[in-house]
């Protein structure tokens, strides 16, 4: 067995917003070139979890390390971290001023410093891999749901960071066009990149993930690899979750 | 009412011809320093205004307190005795003229009213926009600079233009301390021709002509800002 090391590591961490208990007790790693899919009912915290990985959200106890480096608040080293760190939202959050060749290559430029021909070479050659290279001089709002949830993801792998992390990416999609985006992340996974992903398309689970948890409640329940993940796993909880969602 | 008009004396005040060939009269000179000095001041209440903005947005305990207390001591101070203040107290403190003084005065008070309009402006953009900046590794001068600013422009548009207007109005105020703009060399005209009615119904339209043509300009600014976006 070749030996990886964990690049996301949770070591009992606590998140409270105000009284509610957000996050309970988390002790999760996630090695380099895992990709780990979470699951849940809403409110049970994989969104709070994957938004701590990038100081989105700050954790109140505990210890959060990626790529060796430790995340709290106020951390000078977030912003350099977090360029190792890419991130799909559900609602896209592309920017809507920026044409979408723009909204690749103003992280790699203001960011990476990268000079803005190489910029909109690699853009370009990202635009492809999510197969709409002929829609780079549009703006967002021209474009559909699913189109701008692949320019979403071409955003984060122009920074050619070394982990993404996917909040819901089909969330907010009409049903036709989640498969266009949840193929695009097949294909990406098949690349080897360490992978974070909140979503309940059970479907691209199976295909793509190494580790599956379920989360409820602020807590880790089940930790499995997807084989035992979906057949017989050890919590009633997640059974009853799992009946449900894969019902229809 | 026995008011003797004397309306054919007023075009020498916009403009005559000399020896010398076409002029302006002192009234286009006294507008072109209203022009000059409103937006001068406009200029310096934006950087001013956006300072405080920022600072007050910035989260961080002092900053927040400074901006709210600059924002409460400007708001509630009559405009009048802020021109009498920036004049008779701080003007022989720091060795300034009474230009300079118009200047500082109506950038500091403008300042307030801006900052709140640029606040409103930046808060109006969604907070997914952040935190996409922020998941890209922006710094936060990177995300106003590059994503928030250019997005909350859009917001900020419209009162802005409202803001211009109020400034070319009330620069008017700074007749007060003499400087010599639309307002004082109308008094000045009055004084040594006794022509109050004529004057100042001049002076009022030439406000209003040039209020309209800031506004005509405004809307036209906003309408293709909205296109382009």
């Amino acid at each position: 067995m070749s030996y990886t090391s964990p690049i996301i590591n949770f070591e009992s961490v606590d998140k409270f917003y105000g009284n509610f208990h957000a996050l309970k007790d988390i002790t999760i790693s996630v090695n380099s070139g895992e990709r780990m899919v979470i699951c849940g009912p809403s409110g049970s915290g994989k969104s709070t979890l994957i938004r701590c990985i990038n100081g989105l959200e700050n954790h109140n106890s505990g210890k959060l390390t990626v790529d060796g480096v430790e995340v709290f608040e106020g951390s000078k080293d977030i912003i350099r971290l977090r360029q190792e760190i890419g991130m799909v939202f559900q609602q896209f959050n592309l920017f809507p001023h920026l044409t979408v060749l723009e909204n690749l290559t103003i992280g790699p430029i203001k960011v990476r410093k990268i000079s803005k021909p190489e910029a909109e070479i690699m853009a370009r050659k990202y635009l492809e891999r999510v197969h709409i290279p002929e829609q780079a001089e549009k703006y967002p709002a021209e474009l559909s749901g699913g189109q701008q949830q692949r320019v979403a993801i071409a955003r984060s792998l122009c920074m050619e960071s070394k982990i993404l992390l996917f909040d819901e990416p089909t969330s907010a999609l009409d049903p036709e066009m989640i498969n266009e985006v949840l193929d695009v992340m097949v294909e990406l996974a098949d690349t080897g990149m360490t992978m974070v992903c909140v979503t309940h398309e059970m479907g691209f689970a199976r295909k793509v993930a190494d580790t599956m948890v379920f989360m409820d409640e602020g807590k880790i329940i089940e930790v499995a690899p997807p084989e035992k993940f979906f057949s017989k796993p050890d919590s009633d909880r997640c059974r009853e979750f799992l009946e449900q969602i894969l019902e229809h | 009412m026995g008011y003797n008009w004397q309306w054919y004396q007023i075009p020498k005040y916009i403009y005559r011809y000399t020896d010398n060939g076409f002029q302006f009269g002192e009234l286009m000179f006294g507008l072109w320093t209203t022009i000059t000095l409103s937006f001068s001041a406009f200029a310096l209440a934006v950087i001013l205004g956006l300072l405080l903005a920022l600072l007050r947005l910035s989260g961080l305990f002092i900053g927040t307190k400074v901006a709210v207390c600059f924002l409460e001591f400007v708001r509630n101070i009559p405009l009048l005795v802020l021109v009498y203040l920036f004049y008779y107290v701080l003007g022989p403190v720091f060795k300034y003229d009474r230009y300079t003084a118009s200047i500082l005065c109506l950038a500091v008070y403008h300042s307030a009213l801006i900052s709140e309009i640029l606040r409103a402006g930046i808060n109006a953009v969604a907070q997914g926009q952040w935190e996409a900046a922020k998941s890209i590794g922006m710094s936060k001068a990177q995300m106003y600079r590059y994503i928030i600013l250019p997005q909350s422009i859009r917001f900020m548009l419209p009162p802005m233009t409202g803001e211009v207007i109020h400034m070319v109005k009330s620069s008017a105020i700074v007749s007060v301390i003499a400087v010599a703009e639309l307002t004082t060399l109308g008094q000045n005209i009055i004084s040594d021709t006794y022509m109050a009615f004529e004057i100042w119904f001049t002076i009022a339209v030439i406000y209003m002509i040039v209020i309209m043509i800031l506004s005509i300009g405004a809307s036209q600014v906003e309408r293709r800002y909205t296109v382009t976006n």
